[in-house]
Formats: structure tokens, sequence, C-alpha cells
């Protein structure tokens, strides 16, 4: 069974924020908008985005790591907003695994937001309905979009490629194959929620030095005739002993 | 979890809303490809148009500079062209209003063209020095700066002075190139990549695809910046470091890399001028020059290769280059008549010899093992892991070598180093590190980007003489050059200067792109003289633009006791309602990048690749909202109204019916086959970068995805400086006049050459005697570390700590700011205050609290941070505005909680003795040294407003701008739809 989701590598992610808008961009005018924006241009404007990121920091100066944290709906396994939902305006599709909310039948109760336990949904204050990411189910199925293109806007987007996309239950897929070699994680597993979308950790390079790399036969300090010599009227141990 | 299970959590139930169905399946939908310009960085967009609304704005795949990805501005795109702030009408003060109060009558276009050339007329038939012509950005500056030339002004000069001219200085004077639109990283093959001084987003999304490979396929990324964010997060390692003492570390890693022989030696022989003998002889005129030998001169020969090695094999000065020899790097010789020489490259460790790994630590706030780390990682590296590619070429002397070898480590630096008074030598010293390792123009090191490399210095020079100003004549030179030497100053025959900005004068010999920062407190004091119409076309110089903005927004508005404006008229051209057109007493319309022609040219700053020349155009794909009209086209008319000789034909009449047509047929001069695009030249189109006007030419760019990608034989793709074959076909294409080999300026006569003067040596000009000392002092051929000029001047004990700024990814360019979506991610800004710092002052997370410098102070809220080194203090620039403006309300967050530090910032240094003032700048290039200040905080006391110091009355809407809605909701082309 598919389920499709995100994988995204914090180990490139810088911040960005283009998937933040191009999320908005693409689904303003999509299928699952307006994604209306309160004092666009006044005091404290607060909007409907699908997909934000965070940034935080973790220790302490000078061993600080700065971490840019995209975050959008998990597209959980076992999501718990779609049982609370009174009017089953919440649901899962069998046919990709993507939670989905139908704006239809949707009463904007909030109950699913809840129950989320990542905060992955958005009450859109102006239409009274609950938003989250659709994994952009209205581009990845569009045959009138060239098929390099059926991909969400986010990833398309991504600058750095932080924003792998595929099928998680197809062990062969990009994403599963990212999330086995690179410790791919999932957030918060103690909740049982089974999210789809994974992270990757940050990765480090190091470069090890050895000591005897410093000392070569090539060194052209020799060529130049240049590594220092003493001179003959240092002092030596000459002038302390006799035998 | 106890929750009742009202659903089948795999749904098999239909939704009522069908989340794939189109909201619009009727719409007439279009793809139209263009060029973004959300930013300078100018990448392939799809604008994908609904009804003739804008529906989406993506990557175009297809392009070589983005490969179809986009940023946060790209994507935003849609809130420019549909933004509240836009001007939509020409504006003219109204009648006795002051300017900055925002009063204003809509004129038409014809209205304003008729003021505009009437005033413009006269002063060009009269003093044409009393026109000026700034701008915000670098990318337009062929047109610009031509139609300055043109007028016959020397007042031209676009953003480079206040933005990163070091960065261009420093590295074209040195290696013939510089990073971003010149050179860059080759992190496709690199090893090692060390970020210095990098604001967080320099530049977007190529460096983003970039540094996101170069990490995947396992290289090692070091960032060396005061703070961590943006790209410097995903760095291996991150070494915090104080403003402005870059040099220092550069200086010692120089050190290290020489006295460790960690130096590629082979590439420092043939392709720099490490092994060139220095004249010695305290007495001669040519002390500290180049010795010189009678060769055959090729004529027209831009840097004969007369200069002398001293031979290790026969003991003997042989001319450079000489087959078989091999010259001595270190030591100490005499020539035949007795002249005392060292080669350069002894000179350089000679001056490196006391900038220790441990001096360096103290002046940096580095370890010094990690500042030997460092050393060695760049050395071992480059040595170790050197590239071999199968690429046969030819090198300028002759030699036929089998491979491209390179030193995969990769630098990249911008801001950071560059604006700070101390910043052109800086930069020298990152060049000369770079070559030391051998990684000029080299696979995985750093790599020029076509038109570079240029000789050292490039060809182009301004007048040296103020008879080449005169009256309904074309400027006899350019406005921005190249010095190579004194007698290439732009100054009277008393030594003041010609410009409005001082460039290219004793006081900044080196200002390569002018120094705009000056330009209003200049002609405000009418010092070197008064003007009389200030153009700025782009730039917010009455806001962020500018240093000392409270100050400078007084100056806009002072009057002469007579009550004339100091400034008598300023004309403002933007797109927005900007705090800057406040302040204007007519205003030009832009349009929005969406609704122009446009083009990066190979005769301004292209988007060249490694592999090759690359330039691009803009193709409308909207038409002009209200009656904007794009300032290329305001030029033109201009020009045709004024008859300036480019754009009228011998009998006066119009030349060009428009923008797009003059650039099909303008050529450099008749029959020179060059023009402003590179890409299907020649009556069909057949021909590239050279050839006669093509009719179809727009077509055809339009049809290529709006760009033209040359790419050269992959012979021709490295080593430039020194390739002959390159160097020959950049000839033949007019690329460059002279094709002799670049070699590398580890030793700079340029610089010695106003040294001596300064000195009183020589035959060149010499500089007043208020200025010897400073150009003696700051002109010294070899790199050196000095405290930034500010911080030497403030009173360190009081102002304990650096502040710096930078703009954040989603704002790069500090454009679009006001963007309904961008400022949802970034509304206000904070002082960044390291924790310990923050809590010695007492200052809580989230607290206001003052920040002030020797100059003024400001109210703004602290954010503590551990991603920032103890003595520094940051925010980012680009969010503060002033009340009102922007059509943003009064209360908006921008205003009340944003800040900007530029009221901590002078644009001048303290006075002099005299009385008389230098410009807040280096003192070689006159770069604008934002980054010097130094500041002191402090908690605000508790009965003090939550709101930011100091705010301005608010900026009333002009006419025709309407208030914006409380609530948007955009859709773009769903005619009478959800909006």
């Amino acid at each position: 069974m598919t389920q499709l989701a995100l994988v995204i590598d914090l180990n490139v992610c810088v911040g960005c924020h283009a998937c933040v808008t191009s999320c908005k961009e693409w689904n303003t005018s999509g299928a699952a908008g307006p994604l209306c924006d309160e004092n666009p241009y006044g005091a404290d404007p607060t909007g409907t985005f699908f997909n934000r990121v965070q940034t935080f920091e973790v220790g302490q100066y000078p061993n600080t790591e700065t971490v840019h944290f995209p975050k959008s709906c998990l597209h959980c396994e076992d999501p718990p907003c779609v049982p609370v939902c009174p009017t089953g305006a919440s649901y899962k599709r069998k046919q990709d695994g993507i939670v989905l909310v139908d704006y239809d039948k949707c009463i904007g109760c909030e109950y699913c937001s809840w129950a989320c336990p990542y905060g992955a949904r958005e009450i859109d204050m102006k239409q009274k309905v609950m938003k989250k990411c659709t994994l952009c189910v209205d581009r990845i199925y569009d045959t009138g979009l060239p098929e390099t293109d059926r991909k969400p806007a986010c990833v398309m987007a991504c600058p750095t490629s932080a924003r792998l996309f595929g099928d998680v239950h197809d062990p062969e897929s990009v994403v599963s194959k990212a999330i086995r070699e690179n410790a791919g994680y999932a957030l918060m597993p103690e909740w049982g929620t089974q999210p789809a979308n994974h992270y990757l950790p940050r990765r480090k390079t190091n470069l090890k030095i050895h000591g005897d790399e410093l000392e070569r036969v090539d060194n052209p300090l020799k060529v130049d005739g240049k590594l220092p010599k003493p001179s003959k009227s240092d002092p030596t141990l000459d002038d302390v002993t006799t035998w | 979890m106890n929750t009742h299970n009202f659903g089948d959590s795999q749904s098999t139930i239909t939704p009522l809303h069908d989340p794939l169905a189109s909201p619009a399946p009727d719409a007439k939908t279009e793809v139209r490809n263009t060029t973004c310009y959300m930013c300078a960085c100018r990448c392939g967009i799809r604008v994908h148009l609904r009804d003739g609304e804008v529906r989406y704005i993506d990557g175009n795949p297809e392009h070589p500079l983005n490969g179809g990805v986009i940023c946060a501005k790209g994507s935003s795109g849609i809130m420019k062209q549909y933004s509240p702030a836009r001007l939509t009408r020409p504006l003219r003060r109204k009648p006795g209003s002051d300017r900055g109060a925002g009063e204003f009558e809509e004129v038409s276009w014809e209205e304003t063209f008729s003021i505009l050339s009437e005033r413009l007329g006269k002063i060009r038939a009269t003093d044409p020095k009393k026109f000026a012509l700034f701008t915000g950005r670098d990318q337009m500056q062929a047109l610009t700066g031509m139609f300055a030339r043109q007028f016959g002004t020397p007042n031209y000069a676009a953003h480079g002075g206040f933005c990163s001219v070091n960065m261009a200085a420093g590295m074209i004077y040195t290696i013939g190139g510089s990073f971003w639109e010149f050179g860059g990283p080759d992190l496709e093959r690199a090893k090692l990549f060390i970020m210095i001084g990098t604001a967080e987003d320099h530049h977007s999304n190529p460096m983003k695809i970039a540094i996101s490979k170069f990490k995947r396929e396992g290289g090692r990324f070091i960032s060396i910046n005061p703070v961590r964010t943006g790209y410097s997060a995903i760095a291996d390692e991150w070494v915090g470091i104080r403003p402005g003492t870059d040099g220092a570390l550069l200086l010692a890693l120089i050190h290290e890399i020489i006295a460790l022989g960690l130096y590629d030696r082979d590439f420092l022989v043939r392709y720099t001028n490490s092994g060139q003998l220095v004249n010695l002889d305290d007495a001669h005129d040519e002390f500290g020059m180049f010795v010189r030998t009678e060769v055959p001169e090729e004529e027209g020969c831009y840097d004969p290769q007369n200069k002398l090695w001293w031979d290790r094999n026969t003991n003997k000065p042989v001319v450079t280059h000489s087959e078989g020899a091999d010259p001595f790097l270190f030591g100490e010789f005499k020539l035949a008549d007795g002249t005392p020489v060292k080669p350069a490259f002894q000179l350089l460790q000679e001056r490196v010899k006391d900038y220790t790994p441990e001096w360096a630590s103290g002046v940096t706030g580095i370890p010094v093992e990690t500042i030997r780390r460092l050393a060695y990682e760049m050395g071992i590296t480059a040595r170790d892991e050197t590239i071999e590619l199968p690429i046969a070429w030819t090198d300028s002397w002759g030699k036929e070598h089998e491979s491209v070898t390179g030193n995969p480590v990769a630098f990249h630096a911008m801001r950071g180093l560059a604006a700070h008074s101390n910043g052109f030598q800086t930069i020298r010293s990152l060049a000369i590190l770079m070559s030391l390792l051998g990684t000029i123009d080299r696979p995985g090191g750093f790599r020029h980007k076509a038109p570079f490399p240029r000789p050292i210095p490039p060809c182009a020079r301004t007048p040296n003489t103020p008879l080449a100003v005169k009256p309904n004549t074309p400027l006899d030179g350019m406005a921005l050059g190249w010095p190579s030497d004194p007698d290439d100053l732009f100054v009277n025959p008393d030594g003041s200067p010609v410009r409005i900005d001082k460039a290219f004068s004793w006081e900044y010999p080196l200002s390569v792109h002018g120094l705009m920062h000056n330009v209003i407190t200049n002609a405000w004091r009418g010092d070197p003289y008064k003007i009389d119409t200030l153009l700025i076309f782009m730039a917010n110089m009455g806001w962020n633009s500018t240093m000392n903005t409270v100050e400078v927004r007084k100056m806009l508005n002072d009057k002469e006791q007579n009550g004339e404006y100091k400034i008598p008229f300023i004309v403002v051209c933007d797109a927005f309602h900007s705090e800057t057109t406040a302040y204007a007493d007519l205003i030009l319309p832009d349009t929005t990048y969406l609704e122009r022609h446009d083009v990066m040219s190979m005769l301004d700053r292209p988007i060249s690749e490694f592999d090759g020349p690359v330039d691009a155009v803009r193709i409308p794909v909207m038409p002009p909202t209200g009656e904007c009209k794009p300032f290329q086209e305001v030029l033109i008319e201009l020009g045709t109204r004024l008859k300036l000789p480019a754009f009228v034909t011998k009998e006066g009449s119009r030349k060009f019916r428009d923008y797009p047509d003059f650039i099909v047929n303008w050529e450099s001069e008749p029959g020179s086959g060059i023009g402003f695009l590179a890409g299907w030249r020649g009556k069909g189109g057949e021909k590239s970068l050279i050839g006669e006007p093509n009719p179809k030419q727009w077509e055809m760019y339009e049809k290529n995805n709006c760009v033209f990608h040359y790419e050269l034989p992959r012979s021709y793709q490295y080593m430039r400086n020194w390739n002959k074959g390159y160097l020959e076909w950049s000839q033949r294409n007019r690329i460059t006049r002279y094709g002799e080999p670049i070699l590398i300026h580890m030793y700079s006569e340029v610089l010695q050459k106003f040294r001596l003067a300064a000195q009183g040596r020589g035959i060149t000009r010499k500089p007043p005697a208020h200025l010897a000392k400073r150009i003696e002092t700051y002109f010294d051929p070899l790199p050196f570390f000095y405290e930034p000029l500010e911080t030497q001047s403030s009173d360190k004990q009081k102002y304990p700590l650096a502040a710096v700024t930078q703009r954040p990814m989603a704002m790069y360019h500090s454009w679009d700011s006001q963007n309904a979506w961008l400022r949802q991610i970034h509304t206000h800004n904070y002082l960044y205050i390291n924790t310990l710092t923050a809590r010695d002052a007492d200052i809580a997370d989230g607290d206001w609290m003052w920040v002030e410098s020797q100059w003024g102070k400001v109210r703004c809220m602290a954010r503590h941070s551990e991603a920032v080194e103890p003595g520094t203090v940051w925010t980012w620039n680009a969010i503060g505005k002033a009340a009102g403006a922007w059509n943003l309300s009064p209360n908006a967050n921008e205003s009340q909680k944003g800040f900007l530090l530029n009221h901590l910032i002078s644009e001048e240094l303290p006075a002099n003795p005299d009385g008389s003032r230098y410009s807040n700048s280096d003192p070689i290039t006159g770069q604008a040294a934002w980054y010097d200040v130094r500041v002191r905080v402090y908690k605000a006391e508790a009965g003090e407003p939550g709101q930011t110091s100091p705010q301005f009355e608010p900026l009333q809407r002009y006419p025709n701008m309407k208030e914006p809605p409380k609530w948007f909701a955009y859709f773009g082309g769903k005619k009478g739809g959800k909006k």
C-alpha cells in the first residue's frame, strides 16, 4: 500500500523559506485555496501557511548549532486528527495515504488541531475551515503537467533539494533509501502516530590530519633553500662541553 | 490516547470536495518564460497565467542558473505584482508642501518629460556635472552609465560603493576576477570549502544548489563568521570571529602556509609575480617597483613581459618565463649595476613574519590551535587531493600541458570582509591566500566567469581632467573606471575631486564603483560643489540604503536662506511607495520585472557560468500596471528628447523606437557588431557574441528560455589568466583588447605607484600635502592589517561591541520586505546578542533595550543568541520601515518594533583637525564601512514605551493608492472569484 511522504534533509536545509512561499503560492490558487491572510499590510499580519520553517539554536557558544526545521503535516499512518473529526471532514486517502480535509464537511471546530501533536493544522480564520498540507495532491496526479513537474511545489522549489518526495512503503524509493542510509527519523514516535514524513539528521565531515603529513620530501622550502638553517654562530654543544 | 473513533481512518467515503479538481477548469491558462528580479541573482522563471493573472511562478528547469529551483522571494513575486504599495502614475510634489511630507499630485508622462527635458537640457547646456544619476543596482549600468556619459556628467555610479566594491576591487586588482557575477567557488570539484564573511544569503540559488551537492558528496564546509545563521548553519565547523579582523586571520594563515612550505610553488612561479625582482634601492624613483629590462615589445601591449627573475640554475637575472629558468622565490640579490633586489615572494614572507597565529588569535578571538589547524587543512587538502582533468591546453608562453590540474580548496567571501575600512587589504590577503594554495581558475578552486578574467587593472578609465566635462558634450571617458596609477585619477589641477562623490580622487583613489553613500551629504554641503538635479533609481536613500538616516533625511529637506532646497531638484524612479519617494520633487513610477523588457548583458554584469558566457533577457508577461513605465524606456525617451548623440541620428531625430528596438540595434560603434546581447546576433541570428543586429533577436531569446549560453571548448574553461587559446578567443570575440597573460599580483605595483607619488617620487601626479600620509600608509603593495578607521576613532571602553547586519534569505537584497507573504516570515527584527553579553548588561531575552554608538542610539528588542560571538551584536537589515511607508499601516510591526541600525552608522568619520571629513569608507576604494561601528547596549527604563526609537511622522498614501484590505485571499485568475 502506498504511503506518500516527504523526507526533509536537515543536513542541507539552510532555512531559506522557499518551501514556505512556493507552497502558499501554489495552494492559494489551487484546489485547496485560497489561503487567507489577515492584516496582510497591517499590524501583526497572520495567514494560512501549510508549511513553516522554525529556526532554533542548540548548545552554547561556541559549540552552537543553528537548526532550520521545516514543518508541515506529517501524513501520519495513524493520524490522530482523523478519528476526532465529528463530521468526517478529516480523512486519510486509501490510495496514497495523504491526509486531507474536506472543506465542504469541515465545520471549523478545531478538534483536529488539538489532536495533532505536531501543530501542523491551521484554521483559516476567514473561511473558518481547517487547512493543511495536501502534498499538492492537485499537482502530483495532474496529467496536464509534465511528468517531472508532478511533485509538491515545495519539492520543486527547494534550492538545496532538501525535500525528497516518494512512497515510504516502497523500499526501493528515493525516500526509503534516504531514510535507511542516513538515519532518517520520525518526529515523536512515542505518540504512536507513525508520521510518514521523516527527517534526516545533520551529518559532519571532518578532516583528520596526521602530524607527519606536514613533513614531506617535496616541501618546496627545500627547493627554495630557505628551510631555516641555524647560523654558525648560534650556540651549540661545542660551546659547553669538551668530552 | 483516549479518542472516540468517529470515522474510519482509511476513509472510503467519497469527499464532497474533490481535492484534485481544478478550481477554474474553464480558465485560459498560459505559461511564459522570463527572468526573475526579486533579487539580483536573476534565475529563469516560468510565469503561469490564468485568465491573464499570475497564478504561479516557478523555476525554469531549462535554465542554467537555477535549473528549476526557486527561492522564497521568487515564489512571492505575485505579491510584488499586486502590491498596494505600487506607484502607478507620475507624481509631482505639491507646490508649497515640504519634502518628506508625501504630498503629491498626479502629472502626465508628457508633462513629466517636458519638466525633465527642460531642466536637464539647461543643465547640460551650462554645466553637465550639476546633474547626478545614482542607481541602486549595477545590473543595468550599461544603459544608465551610457546615459550619464552621453549627458556629459561625471556624476554617475551604481550601488557598488556602498555594497561590496572592496570585494570587486581587492580581488580584481589581485587576480583579475572576483566573486559572484565575476567568478566563484567550484564546489563541483572542491573537497574543502571555506566561507568567510558571507552574509547568510550571498548569493542565492546557485550557491544553495552548489553547497547542498558539495555537502552530499562528502565535502568539508567551514564557515568563518561572527554569526551562525543561513549557510553557516549547515557548515561542518563554525569559527566565530570578531568583525573587522578577518585580515588578521588571513595573514596568519598566509604566515603558516609559507612557513610550512604548503604553498603551490609551481603555480606561484609560473602564474604569479612571486618570482619577479623588486627594486629595493631606496634612493631610486623606481623603489618598490619591479625591475624591467629591454625586450622587444609587442605593439599595443598592456602588460609587457619585461620583468626579471633571479634564475636558480644560472644564478643570474633572466627575463621571466625564460625557457629552462627557475626563479628564486627567496633571497636577496644585486643586479650588475648594483641595484639591490628581492623576489616579491621574499617581501611577502618578510611581511607576514610577525603575523603569527598567536598574534592573530589576540585580534580575532579565534584560538591559536584553530588558526593553525585551518592552515593545515587548507594546505594539506590543496597539496594531497590534487585533481587532474584530461584536458590539454597551451599556456601564454607556448608551453603545452597535457592536463588541467587543480587543488580542491574553494573559498567564498562577500560583505563581511568588504564592508570594513580595512576591507581592500583584507581581500587582497584572501586573494593571495587563494593563490598560494594554487586555486585560481583551476578545478576545485576559484573559477572565473566571462567576461572575466580582465587585465589587472581592467582597461576602462575615467577621464583624468575636468576638461572632460563640457556643455552639450558627452563625457570624454567612462564615469567609472580602473585607475592604474595616479595619472588616471579624475581630479582638478589642484588635486581636488571632479566628482560629487569624490570618487577617483586622492581621498579614495580606487573607488571603482563610486561612493553613492556620500552623494547626498556632499551635495547638501556643497563640497566639492552644489548640484542641481539628483536622479535616484531603485535605491532607498531616504532609509535603509543610506548611513546616518536621520540626518540624511534632514539634508534632503534642508533649504538655503533664500528658501531654495539645498539639493534643488530630486527625481526618484521606483515601483513602490518607499521612504525615499517622499523626498522627491518628481516620482517616476517604474514597472515590476514581470512588465518589462530587460537585458543581463555582457556589457554589464551578466549571469555567466564557469564554462562560458551567459546572458539573458526579461520579456514582459503582463502589461504595465496603470501608467508605469520601465526606467529603461524613460532613459531612451529622455535621451532622445535631449538629443544625446547615442539616441538620435546625425540630423537629430529619434533613432530608437523604444527600449527593445534600442537593444537590438545599438552597436558600440557603427559596424562593431558589439551590442547589449551576445546571443543570436547576425542578420539571421546565426552569430554569437559579435555580429550585426538581428531584428528577430528578442523572439529568439524568448524561444530559448530567455537565456543565451555559450559553452567554451573545455580547453578554454580553466587557467584563463594564462590560457593562450582562451585569451586569443577572447580577443577575437572582442571580450578583451589585450591577450597577454594576466599574472596574479601577489605584490601590487599599482599600489606602490600611489605610495611613491605620496613620497614625492617619480614623474606622476602628487597628492595634496594633507593626503600624502594617508596614501603612503594605505597604499601598501603587500597586504597588511590595520584596525578599521571608525573603530580606531571610537572609545572602545565606552563602546565595547561591534554591530553588524545582514539580510534574511527571504528578504535577500533588501527588496520586497513589504511583500504580504514575506513580511509574515519576518515582521520585525530583534537585536541578537550573545546570552552572556546580554546578562552582563542585565538584558533579558525579549527586553526593550538601547543600542548606542558615538553617532546615535536606537531602542529595540533583544534576542539572546548562542550563535553570535560575544563581542558582536547584529540584526536583520531590510525589515525596519518608517511608519506608513510602503503602504503598510502606520502601526505595522515593521515601524513599531522593527528598526534600522543605520541610525548608528555615520557616512563620515569624525572631523579631522582642520574640520574636513573623510567618508566612513575604505581609504583605498571608498567602500562604505557599514560594519566598523562600535556600540554599547543597555536596558530600556521601565516606563519607556514598547516601541522602537527613533520614530518618524507617518508617511501618507499618495494619490491613487488604496487602503490595503483587512483580509486578503489571493486567488489568481478566477474572475469575480474569492478575492
